[in-house]
């Protein structure tokens, strides 16, 4: 304990008060396979931060003799693991959020667990993250899971990695057994579109090249994980380019006077007096004031959650989205998007979960699953089903239009849960994606498969409502065929104008359904596509 | 163009928070303990729903041994903001004379704060409690999501949390369930001091250094803040110039001795301070587990 006093002290020195204002943040996950150490290199860098207590020092010296792994050494990675489950078998299940500050930065952390079974937990500490730190245990080099990692990674657009080698004590700090890890992530990485990966030797329980540069490793000339950390430019986190957009989360109208609509603009910036649209019926109004507690704002942007009222009354309601004038964003009930697959029940196309966009909730169908992703070639595969952990690429039709976005145009409008509509767990993680689908037709070579995809559209994929009608369909038609072509033949005596009456009726059929339908739809008063709240249930 | 700094990202992220729970709940309420943490908390939810009044009452669960300030400075608030608060006692408990001196900080705890608190979620059929608990207070609320679902029996199940990735919050609950939310996930003390300072937000004078009747007991400096409090053969009454980092219950929470009078000055001091906020709150330290047991059986 008293070793561990002093260093702190001498931490203390090192990074003295932190100046708050003007400070940038920094948001990062640690990830990478079962015990390549990530806890404990969290538990390093909060401690030579300072970011750990006396006290809680304290209660680390007591934690590491009941349940360390370290013999009489403190040991990092129980200041992390916070659940006693956790504690007990030395592993992490949750992700846990830490937050420290540096003189230069901010930084909130998120703790990822190894496990395979736990990987939902790594992908939501991604979702928010600038950041990336894999770590990889030095003797064991890259392991499924860390490529795994890196895929999800890549996936959800974090666009930075750091390579952290870790236990380079083990291995006597041996510079070929970094280079060569270091080159076979190179190899992995080609096709993930990271803008930059920087791969630094580390000892997260010695704290060698954590937060001072270690002089066993004589050979790397490069920054300490912690001087990266407070340095690297991660730009900004939304491309501006998309305009202005902001999801309605929640009609403000606290008299008959007043009606402001709330939310957290997604893009751009907005002004008093500027044209919009209202997706996804597409009215236009101009904005009146840009209201706030501190008074009227003459703009706001992006990240800012303000309370707009237009010019004119319009209805507008949870889970619409004012975007600028000139703006692309469409609306639409087909998405095409990647998903990852969080429970143990598989996905199957057919079935049906609510979806939740931004502020938008509606009801989903899984209408085709093109393919699953195999995260250790990251090639698509034909699958049937996609089982807990696993990526694929799906159609979803929703039940009313949705207002969104490529994800990677925006985090906001791109990103989406699917919910189990009995017991309520999220059973998905997915990112609308558009180009999703176009690769795979460039990209299969095989025509029949085309030709499947091509005959799913027409005719629905099995056990969804769109192949039932069409089933239902075919089969009426052809148990109406047969009495059809015998009464031709017998009023007639020609087979031949048997078929031919037959195939004039059935190709006339379609047009007399769809006109038939609107028929009725206009008796009865109402659009099909206007199918209020909850008329999926 | 400027981008938003630091406090007002995290701003921004709790009013969201806190519109996204009123437009997906039936009976939201606001848990108002008195401290920091609910100062800030109640001025962010007047800033989430302006101009409109707030949509939903504070709760507050009385356990009778809150220092007399904090019920001072409560009733002062709610009068200034005319806001709508609910006081509930566990009159049980009251009965039944449970107390932290005749039955100890954990029994104390259990029935005047967990159980009291369970009583008047039940009794109003509140569906969503908004706390001010943050992640960086202790290891296993680091570990909470920031819409937490919670049994109709009120327990935690920190197995089975569902992912929360983005600001997409699953706050779909079946009848009886109900979500614990914390708009302050991600604050931290300092955030939540820089803020106060930032945005002149009125606190409990007891955060700042001034000088106090305090009892050196078990290693604590205690408040006698009223009578109740019998003093041991060997103790006596001291006026000293002490603070409190955290108040609860009065003879549950302990003093640090400071001599910062203003803001700026506690500001000062918890930076270079080398102990943990909680370190003062004695409920906490009934073995290393004992907030996630106390979570998992309702306590916030």
């Amino acid at each position: 304990m008293n070793t561990a006093v002093a260093s702190l002290a001498h931490a203390t020195n090192v990074f003295g008060t932190p100046a708050r204002e003007a400070h940038s943040l920094l948001r990062f996950l640690t990830c990478g396979s079962v015990d390549d150490g990530k806890s404990t290199l969290i538990g390093r860098l909060l401690y030579e931060c300072g970011a750990v207590f006396d006290d809680q020092l304290g209660a680390l010296g007591a934690d590491s003799k009941k349940f360390g792994t370290q013999g009489a050494e403190l040991d990092f990675a129980l200041l992390v693991d916070g659940l006693s489950a956790e504690r007990e078998q030395g592993i992490t299940i949750d992700v846990a959020y830490r937050y420290f500050a540096t003189p230069r930065r901010s930084f909130i952390v998120a703790d990822t667990p190894g496990h395979e079974q736990y990987t939902r937990n790594m992908a939501t500490g991604a979702s928010t993250a600038d950041l990336a730190i894999l770590l990889v245990d030095a003797r064991k080099g890259l392991l499924v899971q860390t490529r795994r990692h890196a895929f999800i990674a890549s996936m959800l657009r974090v666009r930075h990695i750091v390579l952290a080698v870790n236990k380079m004590d083990i291995v006597d700090f041996d510079k070929g057994v970094f280079d060569r890890i270091v080159r076979d992530f190179e190899a992995v990485s080609r096709t993930l579109g990271f803008t930059s990966i920087t791969a630094i030797p580390v000892s997260a329980k010695d704290g060698d090249n954590v937060a001072r540069r270690s002089s066993r490793a004589p050979w790397y000339h490069g920054l300490s994980l912690l001087e990266h950390l407070e340095t690297i430019n991660v730009g900004a986190r939304q491309a501006d380019g998309a305009g202005f957009a902001m999801p309605v989360q929640w009609v403000n109208r606290p008299d008959l006077d007043f009606r402001g609509f709330a939310g957290t603009i997604s893009s751009g910036r907005i002004h008093p007096g500027d044209e919009v649209r209202i997706l996804p019926r597409g009215q236009r109004s101009r904005v009146a004031r840009i209201v706030t507690y501190d008074g009227d704002l003459a703009d706001a942007s992006a990240g800012q959650a303000p309370v707009l009222t237009l010019m004119d009354e319009i209805d507008v309601s949870r889970g619409d989205v004012l975007v600028g004038a000139t703006s692309r964003i469409a609306s639409g009930s087909t998405i095409t998007a990647q998903v990852f697959w969080t429970v143990e029940p598989p996905l199957r196309a057919g079935q049906r979960y609510v979806f939740k966009l931004a502020a938008l909730e509606a009801q989903a169908e899984i209408a085709v699953l093109r393919h699953a992703i195999d995260v250790n070639s990251y090639e698509s595969v034909p699958a049937e089903t996609l089982a807990m952990n696993g990526f694929g690429v799906v159609t979803i039709r929703l039940d009313k239009p949705a207002v969104f976005a490529d994800y990677a145009d925006s985090k906001e409008l791109g990103a989406f849960i699917l919910i189990d509509r009995f017991n309520n767990d999220t059973v998905a993680i997915g990112l609308v994606d558009s180009q999703a689908a176009r690769l795979e037709t460039a990209d299969v070579a095989n025509k029949n498969v085309q030709w499947r995809l091509w005959a799913e559209r027409k005719i629905g994929v099995a056990g969804t409502e769109q192949r039932a009608k069409f089933l239902s369909r075919a089969s009426t038609d052809a148990a109406s065929a047969i009495p059809l072509t015998a009464a031709v033949y017998v009023a007639s005596g020609s087979i031949l104008a048997g078929f031919i009456v037959t195939a004039i009726d059935l190709a006339l059929r379609p047009i007399i359904r769809a006109y038939g339908s609107s028929a009725v739809r206009r008796w009865r008063g109402r659009r099909e596509d206007v199918n209020a709240d909850g008329g999926g249930i | 163009m400027n981008t938003p700094s630091h406090l007002q990202r995290l701003e921004a992220e709790s009013i969201h928070i806190m519109r996204e729970t009123v437009a997906t709940s039936e009976r939201p309420v606001m848990l108002y303990s008195i401290g920091k943490d609910s100062s800030v908390l109640l001025h962010l939810a007047l800033k989430a729903f302006y101009p409109g009044k707030l949509p939903f009452p504070l709760l507050h669960v009385d356990t009778t041994w809150k220092f007399r300030e904090m019920i001072e400075f409560r009733d002062a608030t709610a009068k200034r903001l005319g806001v709508d608060l609910i006081v509930h006692k566990n009159e049980e408990g009251v009965k039944a004379g449970i107390g932290p001196f005749t039955s100890g900080s954990r029994l104390h705890t259990d029935v005047m704060k967990t159980e009291g608190l369970k009583q008047a979620l039940d009794k109003h059929k509140f569906d969503a409690a908004f706390g001010g608990a943050r992640r960086d207070e202790e290891k296993s609320r680091a570990k909470e999501r920031v819409f937490s679902i919670r049994t109709a029996q009120h327990r935690w199940d920190p197995k089975s949390q569902r992912p929360e990735p983005w600001r997409l919050y699953n706050t779909r609950k079946r009848p009886g369930e109900s979500f614990r939310v914390f708009p302050l996930s991600n604050w931290t003390e300092a955030d939540v001091w820089d803020y106060i300072a930032l945005e002149d937000i009125p606190v409990v004078p007891l955060y700042f250094a001034a000088r106090r009747p305090v009892v050196e007991r078990d290693g604590a400096l205690i408040m006698r803040d009223d009578a109740r409090m019998e003093l041991r053969p060997s103790e006596r009454v001291e006026n000293r110039m002490v603070r409190f980092r955290t108040l609860g219950c009065y003879p549950l929470t302990g003093a640090v001795e400071s001599e910062a009078a203003t803001l700026d000055a506690v500001i000062a001091e918890m930076s270079s301070s080398r102990v943990s906020e909680r370190q003062g709150r004695i409920i906490d330290h009934d073995g290393s587990a004992s907030m996630e047991l106390k979570k998992q059986e309702g306590y916030f």
